[in-house]
């Protein structure tokens, strides 16, 4: 019975395996190569001095709390999407995807406008004594903006498929909402939540688009690695761009490693 | 009473939060645009390289979107319809650019085929250029637009199953008509929805597109680069005119979403993510 009968495996996969070395693995493994020829020493002085070091503070540091603070309100959009049926539900559902089918380019200069201190939100908050454009804050709602829709569409499907059972058996048993919600709720959706988290981060930590209009890249402060990166080429240190991007290549898969592991956590967790 | 009162305010918070925070950039793009009548948009968009930005821009997404719809096809058929050894591999792979920072994904394309780059030297010497050209764009854009068909038709596919296939081979139809006739009219939502995906990105790209373009005007802008620079330039109105023709075709993208998901039931979209 394991005969093919379909036609077409060696031909389709063939194209993939070409297509993907060609557009995909060559490319990559140039970043790898050029990287392994500079040597530990070699990355050692190109990372220990103080703009490299704050860049990555700055982009790891503020994307890792962006993720964070995405990570609730993820969880409320999410909730109130699986949960509640009401008019304007359907639109609500379809404006979630628009920081990721909006051009980066396009939100940047937006979430520019609105912070700066003449824009609609910047104008009440710097009268309050917060400064959001061109300071570190700015990147944060800029990466906040783009995360968000990783977090719902992650917890989405896992809010939906839980045992509504379970929560009016701890209802009828006297517990309050928030025990439901801590006890009963929370605990099978930590998978989900630290999914979205790390899709939030892992899209935080190599934004570029969207955070360099309203950061102010200054260096030290407000650079992060893949401006860096981009500066360090057009100065033509190639070398200075290689460990950069490299390390950053290294954080993607490290990335994506995690999200497999929680993935198959989840999995484990649900066929129980 | 307490549930129906809290379950208002969650609604309620959830509409303020996505307004302050998703609406209200995408509302100032058009009223930044189109807030002093046409005249100034209209202008904006004669400028001959704002119309060469989107020439380029068009030209990128006519060629990374049919090549990426070949590869989605060819990837899904095999991937979704047959088991191999290295198979998750390859499925990871194929998600690989999505979590690539946009400027490495630029950066590689320098080191292959830049002036340092491996084959920097060869190309120099014919006299062909790649990066700081349209062609390093083009590549740079198949590099981050690649999964987009074949991460929505795999799930989609896989679902099918291969009865419907293996019947209509069993009837006698050659595979190539199994495949028109069976397989492509079942997907055929997913690889619309995966071709706009597709398009919207390629058209929509900045950092990766920016790092291989040199940012030559009139030449090497596409629309995205060509915003930062009016931008930078302090051309506002001409600037948030050209980002309003983008967020339109992400509007247009969200609305083919939307739709796709009530012609295929009221279940959430879960394969994109």
């Amino acid at each position: 019975m394991t005969r093919r009968v379909l036609p077409g495996l060696p031909g389709t996969l063939g194209f993939t395996l070409f297509y993907l070395t060609l557009m995909v693995l060559l490319p990559l493994s140039a970043l790898v190569i050029r990287a392994s020829g500079i040597g530990f020493g070699g990355f050692v002085t190109q990372i220990a001095t103080p703009r490299v070091l704050a860049a990555f503070r700055a982009s790891f540091g503020i994307a890792a709390l962006a993720a964070f603070i995405d990570t609730f309100l993820g969880l409320l959009v999410a909730w109130v999407l699986v949960r509640y049926r009401f008019p304007g539900r359907r639109l609500l559902d379809a404006l979630v995807d628009l920081p990721i089918a909006l051009p980066t380019a396009v939100a940047g200069i937006a979430l520019t406008e609105l912070y700066a201190e003449n824009g609609w939100f910047g104008g009440p908050l710097a009268a309050l004594g917060i400064h959001v454009a061109f300071t570190p804050l700015g990147i944060g709602v800029a990466l906040a903006f783009v995360g968000l829709p990783f977090v719902v569409r992650a917890v989405e499907p896992v809010l939906a498929d839980l045992d509504r059972d379970v929560e009016e058996a701890a209802a009828t048993l006297g517990a309050s909402p928030w025990q439901i919600f801590r006890r009963v709720i929370l605990p099978p959706l930590w998978p989900a939540l630290l999914t979205g988290f790390t899709l939030a981060f892992g899209r935080g930590i190599g934004e570029y688009g969207s955070v360099i209009f309203i950061a102010g890249n200054m260096p030290g402060v407000s650079e992060i690695v893949p401006l860096l990166i981009v500066v360090k080429l057009e100065q033509f240190d190639i070398t200075g761009a290689c460990v950069l991007g490299s390390l950053m290549l290294l954080a993607s898969f490290a990335i994506m490693l995690t999200i497999n592991a929680l993935q198959s956590w989840s999995q484990r967790r649900l066929g129980n | 009473m307490a549930t129906s009162l809290s379950r208002a305010a969650l609604i309620g918070l959830t509409f303020l939060l996505l307004l302050v925070f998703l609406v209200a950039p995408l509302a100032l793009v058009f009223i930044r645009a189109f807030g002093d009548g046409p005249d100034l948009p209209i202008t904006a968009l004669q400028e001959p390289d704002a119309l060469a930005a989107i020439r380029l821009t068009l030209l990128v997404a006519a060629i990374a979107v049919p090549l990426n719809l070949v590869f989605g096809l060819a990837a899904s058929w095999a991937i979704a319809k047959f088991r191999f050894p290295g198979r998750s591999l390859l499925v990871t792979l194929i998600d690989l650019p999505l979590s690539v920072s946009p400027v490495v994904s630029g950066l590689v394309y320098v080191l292959v085929f830049g002036a340092q780059g491996l084959f920097g030297p060869w190309l120099g010497a014919h006299g062909i250029k790649i990066v700081f050209a349209v062609p390093g764009i083009v590549l740079a854009s198949v590099f981050v637009t690649l999964p987009f068909v074949a991460r929505e038709l795999i799930p989609l596919m896989e679902a099918q199953g291969r009865l419907e296939e293996e019947a209509a081979l069993t009837l006698g139809a050659t595979g190539w008509q199994t495949f028109r006739r069976v397989t492509l009219p079942n997907v055929r939502w997913g690889l619309l929805y995966g071709v706009l995906l597709c398009n919207a990105r390629a058209m929509g790209e900045f950092g990766a597109v920016s790092v291989v373009s040199g940012h030559i005007r009139g030449l090497t802008n596409t629309m995205p680069l060509h915003i930062e620079v009016l931008y930078n330039e302090y051309n506002l109105p001409a600037a948030f005119t050209m980002a309003a023709l983008l967020a339109l075709l992400a509007l247009v993208t969200l609305a083919a979403k939307s739709l796709l998901e009530w012609h295929l039931g009221d279940e959430p979209s879960t394969s994109s993510r």
